[in-house]
């Protein structure tokens, strides 16, 4: 095994981090336009993921930096072929991140109501663009010669990408929805769990025909293992949820994220970027990758740092256990 | 010939605007993050309530400062590959891993301790909660010696070789990289500049508030607290950047060439304070300058010889084949005026008013003023400045906000187009590094797209912060007093509601 055979699992991990965290923030933001009734309940769900967000989305940052340093061609590929949707992505994520830091921060009911109006599509957008993006990465893309992109922005819109955008959707309004029934008191909460059921079958839905129709095109037999694991959590996460049993309803939803992942990164391996022109086009973990000196940095440096990470960010979620509902906000602006 | 709307220019506009833009906030953050740590210490050692006022109230104007430069931020880790494809290919090797390490070691500190900060009033206890912010603002550091360490390569690459088998240029020592004099030298300026930033920003704030004799005793002492930070922040700015000047001698004559629009080199080259006419000819007309004191500033040396623009093209003519390598002179020279500039001003109104607004040294008792009265403006032990005269120190304190601002904007302007056409000095030019794939349309769209999104922002953060600053200090509560003794938050009183909620 090489060092750069361990740096693509390593930005699978990352990946899959990003989107088992910002999935389910993701979804509380879609939430905020479905579940809430009133102003109170919009600010309780935006609470429960108040304190851990910005940590969450440092996940991103980090598989990002960590693409650009353990596979340059990968990450310049990438983010310049895909260069519209990012930009989306991008001006989704500036405005969402300072409608949480901003929206309580006045106390005129418009200013309020514009922010929570931002949060929804500011949520919903990614949430959608991230698996349009994956789906293309998985089927493959216009590579040319010269590594670059070749296509045009409506390239990317093909019905697999699409269905791949309505997967992740669905499947992180539904990790949001369980996330919202551990995090809540009263009302909310039992609302949450009805609302988990629905988007869980529409999740249940769309992932079971993207992940086959996947695994049909580009598959393999440990694809096909990891893809019955994620079809098999989500029937639990669904199941545990109507049961009422909270945690491990989140559990397994978080499980069929993750599963879903590294089911894409099992189809693409040893591609990072397979090239739908030309097979000897494809980008791979091997002709994508840095020299073995800075993979051997990088692997300290993640060694050491990231369990760190998990430490802290595990203790957060400690800190911030107690479940809250509408009567600890508190009335006035911060 | 060049055309104003190929890509390669909107690109240097998109990279240009969105970093400074972020530039903006980010010395704010790493100065607030301390100085309003500093001040939450000395609320836990002295239990004194002024001190938890000014936390609260500095704290706040720090979170709207943060969301910024986090948002901001999240572009540039991008943009690298969006826009710059071809360089990121060339570089990835060794500019991709101090990225890396920023976003593993810096980033995922500061935002998740910020998190546990803004939420944690009651859910910690009280030196844990202390310990937070702290952790926050090392955060802030480390994140600064990264990425400037990644930029010190593109100023000096070090520590690499060319591959001309991948045509690209690869790691050989890491540690060249992180500890190499530009990045040193690069990093105590850009911090002790941050400082200078914060302080002076504290300074307008309170002068604001004490020209109106409102929020007496949180405004006074938190403009000692910064005054004492701006003239020594303030000096360390000016020795670290004469270091950086040293360093840039060597390693980037032409820029300290393009600095002065010096055109021939001369020993005892003079410094010029203010040229009139054209800098971009061949020769200036110039109006004011102290002889000898360039090769002062560039070797520590009165007399010896500093190479001009002309030289410095020659010589990299012949060692990089034809070409033009002048960057924009009258951006290099005008932008290192700016900074040293609007700098001095900060500084030697900081300096002003540590002395006018002393307590006790060489002030007569009866103008000795108390904790809870604006102090008076002593020049000498008996004379004090009149309040007309005083209301004007006032003012320019308040105008003084935004002077390191614009010397911090000036100083990055100065650096990355003086380092023009090289994208890494020496290795990659600007041109090859551009995206290749991608189009005008898409390079103008995100241009149109950044820049307005980013001058909507500025308008809404910019209130936001008046309406905050005007408030001023808020008053306590029973709640703020009390700190939880178990993490997580005490069990009676679990319906009331959290100190902190979005
Ligand atoms: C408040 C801000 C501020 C102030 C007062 C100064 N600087 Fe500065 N300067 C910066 C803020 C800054 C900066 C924005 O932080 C830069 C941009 C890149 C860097 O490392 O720091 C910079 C760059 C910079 C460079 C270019 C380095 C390079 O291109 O590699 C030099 C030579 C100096 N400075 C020198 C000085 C001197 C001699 C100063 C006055 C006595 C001075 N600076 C005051
Ligand atoms: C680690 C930090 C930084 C890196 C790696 C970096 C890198 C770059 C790169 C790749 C470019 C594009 C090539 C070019 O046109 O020069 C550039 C240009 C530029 N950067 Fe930086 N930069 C950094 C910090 C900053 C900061 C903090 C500022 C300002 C606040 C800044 C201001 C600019 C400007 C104004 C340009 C446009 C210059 C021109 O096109 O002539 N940079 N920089
Ligand atoms: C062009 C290169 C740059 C990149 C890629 C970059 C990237 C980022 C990113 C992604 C964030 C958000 C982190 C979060 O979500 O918590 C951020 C914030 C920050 N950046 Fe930058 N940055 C650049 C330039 C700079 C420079 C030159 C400095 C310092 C000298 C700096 C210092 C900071 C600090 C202290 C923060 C945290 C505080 C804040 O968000 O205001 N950055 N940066």
């Amino acid at each position: 095994m090489h060092l750069y055979d361990v740096w693509f699992v390593l930005i699978a991990v990352l990946w899959t981090g990003y989107f088992f965290l910002e999935g389910f923030d993701f979804g509380i933001g879609v939430l905020t336009g479905l579940l809430a009734r009133d102003r109170a309940e919009r600010r309780v769900l935006i609470n429960t993921i108040g304190p851990v967000w910005d940590g969450n989305e440092v996940w991103l940052l980090t598989a990002g930096g960590a693409t650009f340093a353990a596979f340059p061609d990968w990450y310049a590929t990438l983010f310049s072929g895909f260069y519209l949707p990012l930009l989306l992505i991008l001006v989704c994520l500036i405005v969402r991140g300072v409608a949480f830091e901003y929206r309580a921060k006045r106390e005129e009911e418009r200013w309020q109501r514009n922010w929570e109006r931002a949060i929804f599509w500011t949520s919903l957008l990614p949430a959608f663009l991230w698996g349009v993006a994956f789906a293309n990465i998985a089927w493959g893309v216009k590579i040319g010669a010269d590594k670059n992109y070749a296509g045009g922005f409506f390239d990317l819109l093909h019905p697999h990408a699409l269905l791949g955008g309505l997967v992740t959707l669905t499947l992180f309004t539904f990790h949001g929805a369980v996330f919202a029934s551990l995090k809540t008191l009263g009302p909310i909460r039992e609302r949450a769990r009805r609302h988990a059921t629905r988007a869980g079958l529409l999740a249940a839905v769309a992932a079971a025909s993207f992940l086959i129709w996947t695994q049909v095109h580009t598959g393999n037999g440990r694809s096909l293992v990891a893809l019955v694991v994620a079809v098999a959590a989500l029937a639990a996460a669904l199941g545990a949820n109507l049961a009422g049993r909270e945690g491990w309803s989140f559990a397994f939803s978080g499980a069929t994220i993750a599963a879903a992942v590294v089911m894409l990164f099992l189809t693409l391996f040893p591609d990072v970027m397979p090239s739908t022109l030309n097979s000897d086009w494809s980008l791979t973990v091997s002709n994508a990758s840095a020299t073995p000196y800075t993979l051997k940095i990088m692997t300290w440096c993640a060694g050491v740092a990231t369990p760190l990470v998990l430490l802290y960010q595990s203790w957060t979620y400690w800190v911030f256990r107690k479940r809250i509902g509408t009567q600890h906000i508190a009335e006035g602006a911060h | 010939m060049q055309l104003a709307l190929e890509p390669l220019n909107v690109a240097r506009w998109q990279f240009g605007v969105t970093t400074v833009y972020h530039f903006l906030f980010v010395p704010l953050t790493i100065s607030l993050s301390a100085l309003t740590a500093g001040l939450q210490t000395a609320w836990v050692r002295t239990s004194n309530e002024k001190y938890l006022r000014a936390t609260k109230f500095w704290g706040k104007l720090f979170l709207i400062n943060i969301a910024m430069g986090v948002v901001t931020g999240i572009v540039q880790e991008f943009q690298f590959g969006m826009n710059w494809s071809d360089y990121s290919r060339f570089v990835g090797d060794i500019f991709g891993a101090p990225l890396a390490f920023e976003a593993l070691i810096a980033f995922f500190f500061e935002s998740t301790f910020i998190g546990l900060w803004i939420f944690g009033w009651d859910r910690l206890p009280r030196r844990i909660h202390l310990a937070c912010i702290w952790i926050v603002s090392l955060g802030t550091l480390l994140s600064a010696y990264f990425i400037l360490a990644a930029n010190s390569w593109m100023q000096h690459p070090v520590g690499y070789r060319y591959n001309p088998v991948t045509k690209r240029a690869e790691l050989t020592d890491f540690w060249a990289v992180l500890t190499q004099n530009t990045a040193l030298a690069q990093f105590f300026h850009t911090m002790s500049a941050a400082f200078l930033t914060g302080a002076a920003f504290m300074i307008g704030i309170c002068a604001y508030h004490l020209a109106r004799k409102q929020h007496i005793a949180v405004m006074r002492s938190s403009l000692r607290m910064a005054l004492v930070v701006a003239v020594v922040a303030g000096a360390l700015t000016a020795i670290s950047g004469d270091t950086l000047g040293k360093v840039m001698f060597k390693q980037q004559p032409m820029k300290m060439a393009a600095a002065e629009a010096l055109w021939d080199g001369q020993d005892g080259a003079p410094f010029s304070i203010f040229a009139v006419g054209n800098v971009d000819k061949g020769h200036n007309e110039v109006a004011i300058e102290v002889p000898d004191l360039l090769s002062f500033l560039a070797t520590d040396d009165f007399g010896s010889h500093v190479p001009g623009i002309n030289d410095v093209n020659k010589a990299e003519q012949h060692t990089y084949g034809p070409g033009d390598y002048r960057p924009d002179i009258p951006v290099a020279y005008w932008g290192f005026r700016w900074m040293i500039g609007f700098g001095a001003v900060s500084i030697a109104v900081g300096a002003a008013g540590l002395w006018l607004t002393r307590r006790r040294w060489w002030v007569a008792p009866e103008h000795r003023t108390g904790e809870d009265e604006v102090p008076h403006l002593m020049v000498t032990r008996g004379i004090r400045i009149s309040p007309s005269l005083s209301r004007w120190y006032w003012r320019i304190a308040l105008l003084t906000m935004v002077f390191p601002l614009l010397a911090n904007s000036w100083g990055w302007i100065f650096t990355e187009t003086g380092r023009q056409p090289w994208a890494v000095y020496g290795l990659l030019p600007t041109a090859d590094a551009v995206s290749p794939g991608v189009s005008t349309g898409e390079a103008v769209t995100s241009l149109t797209v950044f820049t307005l999104l980013y001058a909507a922002l500025a308008v809404i953060e910019v209130r936001l912060m008046a309406t905050y600053v005007k408030a001023g200090p808020p008053e306590l509560t029973d709640d703020d007093r009390r700190s939880p003794t178990r993490i997580g938050g005490d069990r009676e009183g679990a319906d009331r509601p959290m100190a902190f909620s979005y």
